[in-house]
């Protein structure tokens, strides 16, 4: 397999502490829509990921997953407090940042190649330097032969699987992702995850995962960050001990099993389960 | 721009596309013709139907109407019809006529296309441009835009301008709305998506917003041609020394009924041809989208 190694001529902020490639300190998001009430939709969050970790999110449905990796990706403003990715205040979308949307995304008018290779279009990089790079990540999830077909011709896993190679095409140091396997079935979704645990140990991108599968966050994370229902506080931090290199026979254990018993208390406790 | 180049690799997909219809006659290769033509028979019915009910309404109005003894003169028999046309076409004249019909409604059809694509374009992306010029264009869209054709007539003369203005106008607005609709039809989704992806405005507008509104420019233009020759003969009606509006005229002062008939068949055939060559254009150039996206005018 071709080589999926780190982007050319992309450094990172010198002096960067590591321990807080992603930091969060004081965030606070108030949706103030011009015709009806504001929204109080994330409090006081705060939280720091280490470059290279792998940090899910759960929570009830409408605390503001969804809310919190908009503005990480730079996409919407935060109301108050400190948001750093990769040592850079967000005001914008960066180019350290890959996203992988709930549904797939992908533009109907172009072949799925042509979709993966958005991010390096618009970012203006060498399109023929990131078309193997784009071939070695479709070959990676499984659509070597589907390069040159069009979305409508693919299944909804397989199109959620060009959105993850779009996502990483650009090679970002940071993954975030909104529910991404949601759509899928569950054995898609097993696959999809022990790849995305293979993608991440290889190229040693930091990976922010909202999900609503507990199973899934306890599987995939080095921590679970679980949210309260609106407004979205931080309700605990559960660090998973899991032993790496992890395969799916891990979720038979014990220990898996305490972590996605604490993690239900806390959704039983609300009397919400999403 | 991307669009066009995008477009341009799709030949082979465009084609795979219409596999279901292609496919059939090579899946059914191995068996006898007759049993194929059959099945395409059950499947499309319509097949049949259409080409039948013209047959019918032809014959009912060749026999029924000297049976009922309908004058002639006032409605001629569809043979009566066919020999006049054959009498237009052979006639030189009657295809200059033509070409000025033809030359009027393409000009005025791409002046009010272009018009409406710079315009659309400006109302859908500049909220001060919307906000100022938004009542005038509805103030303007319910004025009977054919009662128009006088007045462009007195100002620009019996000449082709006063047609091409007037098919220029009347195909303006159904292409307006089409734009500006489509171009506001793009997926928020997508949208999202490339922003995250570092695309500027203009990179969100040229690969989202305008591939998005293609479909609807397609049904804009497929309505807009057919008021381009409407636009056109009504200005040939109101003053003219050629083109097939002022012919139709001729006809009807010399009572020459079988001769309108003509003008008029030729006329149809004329708007078809320009429906079909651009539901050709949109299935190349729009290929992924549904056949329903159409907004009148
Ligand atoms: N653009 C918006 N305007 C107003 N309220 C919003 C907007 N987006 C989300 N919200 C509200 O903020 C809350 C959190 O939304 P979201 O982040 O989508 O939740 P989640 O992803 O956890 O389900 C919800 O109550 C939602 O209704
Ligand atoms: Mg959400």
């Amino acid at each position: 397999m071709k080589s999926l190694g780190r982007r050319p001529g992309v450094a990172a902020a010198p002096d960067v502490d590591e321990n807080h490639w992603i930091e969060i300190d004081g965030l606070h998001k108030i949706y103030r829509p011009r015709k009806s009430e504001p929204t109080h939709a994330l409090s006081d969050i705060e939280l720091n990921v280490r470059r290279g970790e792998f940090i899910s999110v759960v929570g009830p449905s409408g605390c503001g997953k969804t809310t919190l990796l908009k503005i990480l990706a730079g996409l919407i403003p935060k109301s108050e407090g400190t948001v750093r990715v990769a040592g850079r205040d967000v005001h914008g979308p960066l180019p350290e940042v890959g996203m992988v949307f709930q549904a797939a995304t992908l533009l109907p008018w172009r072949t799925i190649l042509q979709n993966v290779m958005v991010p390096v279009e618009v970012q203006r990089l060498d399109r023929s330097v990131y078309r193997e790079r784009a071939a070695a990540l479709l070959h990676m999830v499984g659509l070597d032969g589907f390069a040159e077909k069009y979305p409508d011709e693919l299944s909804g896993g397989m199109q959620q699987r060009a959105g993850i190679c779009r996502a990483l095409v650009h090679d970002p140091a940071v993954l975030l992702m909104d529910e991404p396997f949601g759509a899928l079935d569950a054995m898609t979704r097993e696959y999809m995850n022990v790849e995305l645990l293979r993608i991440w140990r290889e190229s040693g991108k930091t990976v922010v995962l909202v999900t609503h599968s507990i199973p899934e966050a306890v599987f995939l994370s080095d921590r679970v960050v679980v949210l309260t229902p609106r407004p979205g506080r931080i309700a605990e931090v559960i660090d998973i001990d899991l032993e790496r290199p992890r395969d799916l026979s891990v979720m038979a254990s014990d220990r898996a099993g305490v972590h996605v018993e604490r993690i239900r208390t806390h959704f039983n406790a609300h009397g919400v389960i999403d | 721009m991307t669009t066009t180049k995008e477009t341009q690799d799709d030949d082979a997909v465009g084609a795979g596309r219409d596999a279901p219809h292609a496919g059939t006659p090579a899946a059914g290769a191995l068996k006898a013709p007759a049993a194929r033509r059959r099945r395409d028979l059950r499947d499309h019915p319509e097949w049949v139907l259409v080409p039948g009910v013209f047959v019918l309404v032809v014959l009912a109005w060749e026999y029924l109407v000297p049976a009922l003894g309908v004058d002639e003169y006032v409605l001629p028999r569809p043979t009566r019809i066919v020999d006049a046309l054959g009498t237009q076409l052979t006639d030189a004249l009657f295809w200059t006529h033509m070409k000025v019909t033809l030359l009027e409604s393409v000009y005025g059809f791409a002046v009010g296309v272009a018009a409406a694509l710079v315009l659309g374009t400006a109302i859908s992306q500049i909220r001060l441009v919307e906000k100022t010029l938004m009542p005038y264009i509805v103030a303007f869209q319910t004025v009977p835009k054919v009662a128009l054709a006088p007045l462009f007539v007195v100002w620009f003369g019996f000449g082709m301008t006063s047609k091409v203005v007037m098919a220029a106008v009347i195909s303006f607005f159904p292409m307006l709305v089409n734009v500006v609709e489509g171009l506001r039809s793009a997926d928020a989704d997508r949208v999202q998506m490339l922003t995250v992806f570092g695309a500027s405005k203009f990179d969100v507008f040229r690969r989202v917003r305008l591939p998005s509104a293609l479909p609807f420019i397609f049904a804009g233009l497929d309505i807009g041609i057919v008021f381009a020759i409407l636009g056109a003969v009504v200005g040939e009606f109101i003053g003219a020394k050629e083109g097939l509006g002022y012919l139709l005229l001729q006809t009807n002062y010399n009572f020459d009924i079988a001769g309108m008939f003509a003008v008029l068949v030729v006329l149809s055939v004329l708007g078809l041809i320009a429906h079909f060559i651009i539901r050709q254009a949109r299935k190349r150039f729009a290929f992924w989208a549904e056949d329903n996206t159409v907004i009148g005018a």
